[in-house]
């Protein structure tokens, strides 16, 4: 922990002011919710009648179905923006000019547009020249081409932090360019990004809750339905906590596989086999970045990068 | 261009908005990022306890329900009328400030161990070591990743169209379904999109300047 570079060893006074903070802490968090528990109490947010709409099955079914809509218009998207991620990488990283140019553009004008402009683009945009789209297409695509371009930059930044002298060896050792590509420069790239690329997915998850502005029925249109419920007292709030959990969970599984990669990069390339190409923590730490260094870590700057 | 001329009006409130939004979370932002990152870096456990439970709970929830929470949410609780505007504001504030707490904290990681311990031991006291010693140095490795912070905020903004708050995602609606105005749908959202693009060009202009001038040298 930072604690350590920061402080001193605390001594008596220094250990008692500590207290009081520790004390302070506790009282204003206290205080901020026990304010909003009261309010809820107050508002009857407790009431059995208000938390009664989940205690059926139909209920759970509705909610299971909303979950499978959300986790496949994920699961598409998220294969989807790593393919275009790599064709796109791959193209502003070509040698010809009318190759990489018209992709730069394309990787700049996309990461730059809010994912939400071309979600509306797609679904309320496209009928005015006579193309009808599902809501969830305008979803998926939207994601696929905006995270497409965010992940292209990632791995484009891999690629051109790995040493200079990893692509020369690959050519002296007579490979052509897609070899030196394909087998020496990418699986190196992926590999030390790899923690900023599933951080990337978190965000795309979380992405996928925009769907309920244009109409597809995910998770949170569906708790944006079970909160008009008269019979149940509007349960508005509740129902924002029951989805809300399933997506901090869903989320939290895949910040954890992120932080995990990124433990296990850092920690060197103990048991893979390839010792020789360590490049794990001296890609973490090096680089002509002054952003990267220990403990600012690639993950954390470039995920910040990244957007949301 | 009759999409912009026959809806002057429309265009001032959605973009008057979208820089209310813009610059009002970034405000709260970084007053409560500043906070959050503080706390995260305490020598008190307990602050760091809630710095941590703070940024990695608001973090892996979807910014539309964080609005959900704010601006339907909080009607509900019956506390007095409040602006819907102000709420998205408060919204869009409480999910940046985790990514501006991320930012800060991690760019006083970047500092090297050895610049305090040098600090310390030519004697300076806590105080100077942060002021004349740390801080400095963390600010310069984190302006362009707060500048990144800034860029998301900005195009975070449009998530207020989903509530209702008249910015300029929104402005499709406002033009369209009042049936007299001009523009179609395809034209409304090409420009809110263009826009959009426009601004986060000159954000990341900002930041390229920003980040050549402050560039440590290390």
């Amino acid at each position: 922990m930072t604690a350590s570079v920061l402080y001193d060893v605390p001594g008596p006074k220094a250990i008692r002011r500590n207290r009081v903070l520790a004390v302070l802490t506790i009282v204003v968090v206290a205080a901020i919710l026990g304010f909003v528990l009261y309010r809820f109490y107050l508002t009857g947010q407790f009431t059995a009648q208000k938390w009664g709409l989940f205690t059926y099955s139909t209920i759970w079914e509705q909610i299971l179905a909303a979950l499978g809509k959300t986790l496949a218009a994920f699961g598409v998207a998220a294969v989807g923006s790593l393919v275009v991620g790599f064709v796109l990488a791959i193209g502003r990283l070509s040698d010809h000019r009318w190759v990489r140019v018209p992709v730069t553009a394309v990787t700049e004008l996309f990461r730059a547009m809010p994912v939400l402009i071309m979600m509306m683009l797609l679904y309320y945009g496209l009928p005015s020249v006579g193309v009808k789209m599902d809501p969830y297409w305008a979803v998926v695509i939207a994601l696929i081409v905006y995270n497409g371009s965010v992940l292209a930059e990632v791995i484009r930044a891999g690629v051109e932090s790995l040493p200079r002298g990893q692509k020369e060896a690959g050519y002296a050792i007579g490979l052509r360019k897609s070899g030196v590509m394909r087998l020496i420069l990418m699986p190196q790239a992926v590999r030390a990004m790899l923690p900023v690329i599933v951080s990337q997915l978190v965000v795309t998850m979380k992405d996928t809750a925009l769907g309920f502005i244009i109409t597809y029925p995910e998770l949170l249109y569906l708790a944006k339905q079970f909160s008009s419920n008269v019979q149940f007292g509007r349960p508005l709030l509740q129902s924002a906590f029951v989805i809300g959990g399933i997506y901090i969970v869903m989320c939290f599984i895949l910040s954890g596989i992120a932080h995990y990669l990124e433990r296990r990069l850092r920690s060197g390339s103990r048991g893979t086999g390839d010792a020789g190409l360590s490049i794990g923590p001296g890609l973490v730490q090096g680089g002509p970045d002054p952003r990267m260094h220990e403990g600012g870590t690639v993950t954390e700057v470039l995920s910040v990068q990244g957007g949301r | 261009m009759d999409v912009i001329f026959g809806n002057l009006d429309l265009w001032g409130t959605a973009i008057g908005n979208t820089l209310l939004v813009f610059f009002g979370g970034g405000a709260i932002a970084l007053v409560l990022g500043l906070i959050v990152g503080a706390m995260r870096v305490s020598p008190v456990p307990i602050a760091r306890g809630v710095g941590t439970a703070y940024v990695n709970l608001i973090r892996n929830t979807p910014l539309t329900l964080v609005f959900f929470f704010f601006v339907l949410g909080y009607p509900a609780l019956g506390l007095g009328r409040m602006n819907l505007t102000v709420l998205g504001i408060i919204a869009i504030g409480v999910y940046t400030a985790t990514y501006v707490a991320e930012v800060l904290r991690a760019g006083i990681n970047t500092v090297p161990v050895g610049q305090a311990e040098a600090a310390r031991a030519i004697g300076l006291p806590f105080g100077q070591v942060m002021t004349s010693v740390i801080l400095p140095q963390a600010f310069r490795s984190v302006v362009p990743p707060m500048m990144s912070v800034f860029i998301a905020l900005l195009k975070n903004t449009t998530v207020a169209a989903g509530f209702s708050i008249a910015e300029l995602a929104q402005l499709r609606a406002a033009i369209n379904d009042s049936g007299d105005r001009p523009g179609s749908p395809m034209e409304v959202l090409l420009w809110v999109a263009a826009v959009f693009v426009a601004m986060v060009m000159l954000l990341s202009l900002v930041q390229n300047r920003l980040e050549k001038k402050w560039r440590i040298a290390r």
